[in-house]
């Protein structure tokens, strides 16, 4: 038997989507559409086609021309930004969606977990759902009993198992549903983005179960969002764009590959324009002054903005720092920290700003920015001007990413020395703290 | 299932799979986990709870031998208690009926399932039989429980009723598998097939006996399988009484096998596209 496990030659993958056009007030014009759309999707009928609903079809490809092989024994993880085909292709090689052009070819038994919890039924109890579960994951009814304590165990529901998990917490729910799931052995396993569930205590748990099933010898392939896990977790990566394989290497390349494509692939939106002024364009820069979708954890933050300006006088420039859920994380305004105006000559200029190295936590970042008049109203506002991703947030270098996602906040604080530890002596007398102070010690 | 297979998979568009029915034979459990999924859940929070798999087919017995036999004063089979006439006609027309219209919607209902995790689709419309055949059971019961009340005993003719019973549900698959597969595609049959199995109660000989229709018409009669297996559930219940027409039945039979052939073969050809329409 050769070495490769997976292979995949030409793999694309063709879809059909329907758009519905803004609906027209008209009356006449209303029926006209209906009438039309009526008479397309009988004809489509009759020609044994599926139906696709909406006013407009669209062809499209969400994956075109993939070729990789992955060996046995390989952890590989899938990265790319939203819409770029890694859930299709993932669906493909675990035999739910047909391929339209070319193949794969598997030797082994495959297992994918595309969402936790799949087939779960709420009037079931939890005891009845972890068989249900296992027996839709492919486990045989013998797999799961001999795993069942495990499964119990490591979702910590066991007092509630013999309730209907309708009336579990949500958290316990994904507890439940990522705990059978956990517990498949087959040779590949395929997992899309399921390790970001429950509290951040059962997410450590989440991921080490992931690293020992990672580091068991089996093949699997790791879709997620969660680009510190990812890197630890797996020593290659397949950077996927637009549905084409665009890089296929070393996992801290392919992150670095697709840190620098966040950027690049900002989708042009129209960002409108105030009465006074109008921000233009927006960057994050690197060190070396190009801009960049990355931000490294413990250097300055330089920022880079383009405005054009009328001749009102005393134009602020503000910016506010947003986390993954658009929640406020820190504020500057140019007037108002530092007293410092845009010209009131009209023209464009281009601000660039420097700020003090943050140790943000790992996770994406979004900065609002707007100008603001003298008597603070806000002129032009262009919410998500700026998008950025810190991939790691390792302070003091001892391998600890620290992660919105935890819950503690978003700035690792750094000591301005080495915290000073030093041993109060033990008094003679034999105080209540005693035995605690000598255990600490 | 530790022991991987050897076996290289390809996928690859328009490729029958070769490993189709053996994977059908290793998702078995499957079949059965979701068969009794949807027994377990249909009776959760009803207060009479498993009693109204036997109120249903009762209520129906009695009103169908109030009309049928009372006001319509329709003939029966020799002796036989007109409400068992009745009931032998009911149990191959309840499972049928229920089987089709369960398996139309099931692959529906389960979208959560077709398009995220891999098991060969025709387990979820087969699962739905064994639940028909659940029900079925529980109809049995009554059936000896109203022969009883007749003082009717059986002849050695309900013997043969289990292979009634197969052709019955042989009779619902075909139709059953066409019907999941193409509400997937076409979701207008979701309206049409409850449309249908209303009208299929009235063409069939479920609240009269097949002998009311004039000798001429038996065999055009007889195209509707239906009605091959409800003589036949009538001859092993009722015993002598009810003859089977010989070459209706043999019609029944083709035309099952056909239905048979064109459901398994519409299934097989849309269920690699499930997901994409789901």
């Amino acid at each position: 038997m050769s070495d490769t496990i997976i292979r995949a030659e030409g793999l694309g993958k063709h879809f059909l989507i329907g758009h519905e056009v803004p609906h027209s007030a008209i009356l006449g014009e209303a029926i006209m559409r209906r009438a039309r759309n009526l008479l397309r999707k009988g004809a489509d009928m009759l020609r044994g086609r599926a139906v696709v609903e909406g006013d407009e079809i669209e062809e499209f490809w969400a994956l075109k021309d993939v070729d990789f092989e992955i060996k046995r024994g390989e952890v590989v993880s899938i990265i790319g930004h939203n819409g770029a085909g890694k859930t299709t292709l993932l669906k493909i090689l675990s035999r739910i969606l047909e391929p339209t052009t070319g193949r794969v070819a598997i030797n082994g038994r495959v297992a994918s977990l595309l969402e936790v919890g799949t087939g779960f039924h709420p009037e079931l109890t939890g005891r009845e759902n972890i068989f249900l579960n296992g027996a839709i994951l492919g486990m045989t009814r013998k797999e799961v009993l001999a795993r069942f304590d495990q499964i119990v165990d490591f979702s910590g529901v066991e007092k509630f198992i013999d309730t209907p998990v309708k009336r579990y917490s949500v958290g316990m729910y994904a507890r439940l549903a990522f705990s059978v799931a956990a517990h498949l052995e087959t040779e590949i396993l395929f997992v899309d983005e399921v390790l970001a569930v429950g509290d951040s205590e059962f997410q450590k748990r989440c991921l080490d179960r992931m690293s020992e099933v990672a580091h068991a010898g089996r093949t699997v392939l790791f879709v997620s969002h969660n680009l510190a896990a990812v890197a630890a977790l797996t020593r290659r990566g397949i950077v996927l764009n637009g549905g084409r394989l665009v890089f296929d290497g070393r996992i801290e390349d392919a992150v670095a590959h697709y840190s620098a494509s966040l950027s690049k692939g900002k989708v042009a939106r129209d960002w409108g324009r105030g009465i006074h002024s109008e921000i233009l364009a927006a960057d994050l820069l690197d060190a070396h002054g190009q801009p960049t979708g990355a931000y490294e954890p413990g250097t300055p933050l330089n920022l880079r903005v383009e405005v054009e300006t009328s001749t009102m006088p005393g134009l602020a420039l503000d910016f506010g720092l947003r986390d993954e859920n658009n929640l406020p994380v820190a504020f500057y305004s140019s007037n108002s920290f530092s007293g410092i105006t845009l010209p009131n000559q009209p023209g464009r200029h281009v601000c660039t700003l420097s700020l003090h190295p943050l140790f943000l936590a790992s996770g994406d970042y979004s900065i609002d920015i707007a100008t603001n008049s003298l008597s603070f109203a806000v002129d032009h506002s262009v919410p998500n001007a700026i998008a950025f991703r810190v991939g790691a947030c390792c302070p003091g270098d001892v391998g600890y990413d620290f992660n919105q996602r935890l819950g503690h906040g978003f700035i690792a604080l750094q000591p301005m020395s080495p915290m000073r530890i030093a041993s109060l002596a033990v008094t003679a007398d034999p105080g209540p703290l005693r035995q605690t102070r000598d255990s600490a010690s | 299932m530790g022991k991987g297979t050897s076996q290289e998979l390809i996928l690859e568009a328009g490729r029958a799979d070769r490993q189709y029915w053996r994977d059908l034979w290793r998702y078995r459990e499957l079949f059965f986990i979701l068969a009794w999924r949807d027994v377990a859940v249909r009776y959760k929070q009803t207060a009479i709870g498993i009693a109204w798999a036997f109120v249903r087919p009762f209520m129906t017995m009695v009103i169908f031998t109030i009309i049928f036999g009372k006001i319509a004063k329709l003939p029966t089979e020799g002796s036989a208690p007109y409400a068992v006439l009745v009931f032998a006609g009911l149990l191959p027309w309840t499972l049928v009926s229920s089987i089709l219209n369960d398996a139309s919607n099931s692959v529906m209902s389960n979208g959560q399932l077709v398009t995220k995790v891999y098991f060969p689709r025709l387990i979820i419309p087969l699962a739905t039989m064994l639940v028909g055949l659940i029900d079925f059971g529980v109809s049995l019961v009554i059936l000896a429980g109203v022969m009883a009340w007749y003082g009717m005993v059986p002849t050695w003719h309900i013997l043969l009723l289990p292979v009634f019973v197969v052709l019955a549900v042989l009779v619902a698959v075909g139709p059953a598998l066409w019907a999941a597969s193409t509400v997937v595609k076409y979701r207008d049959f979701r309206f049409v097939i409850p449309f249908v199995i209303q009208i299929g109660l009235y063409v069939s000989p479920v609240g009269f006996s097949s002998s009311v229709i004039p000798e001429q018409w038996q065999l055009l009669y007889s195209i509707n399988p239906l009605v091959g297996v409800i003589d036949g559930f009538r001859w092993a219940i009722l015993g002598g009484e009810s003859p089977i027409y010989l070459p209706g039945f043999a019609l029944s039979l083709v035309m099952t096998a056909g239905l048979l052939w064109l459901g398994i073969h519409s299934y097989r050809r849309t269920e690699r596209g499930f997901a994409d329409i789901l």
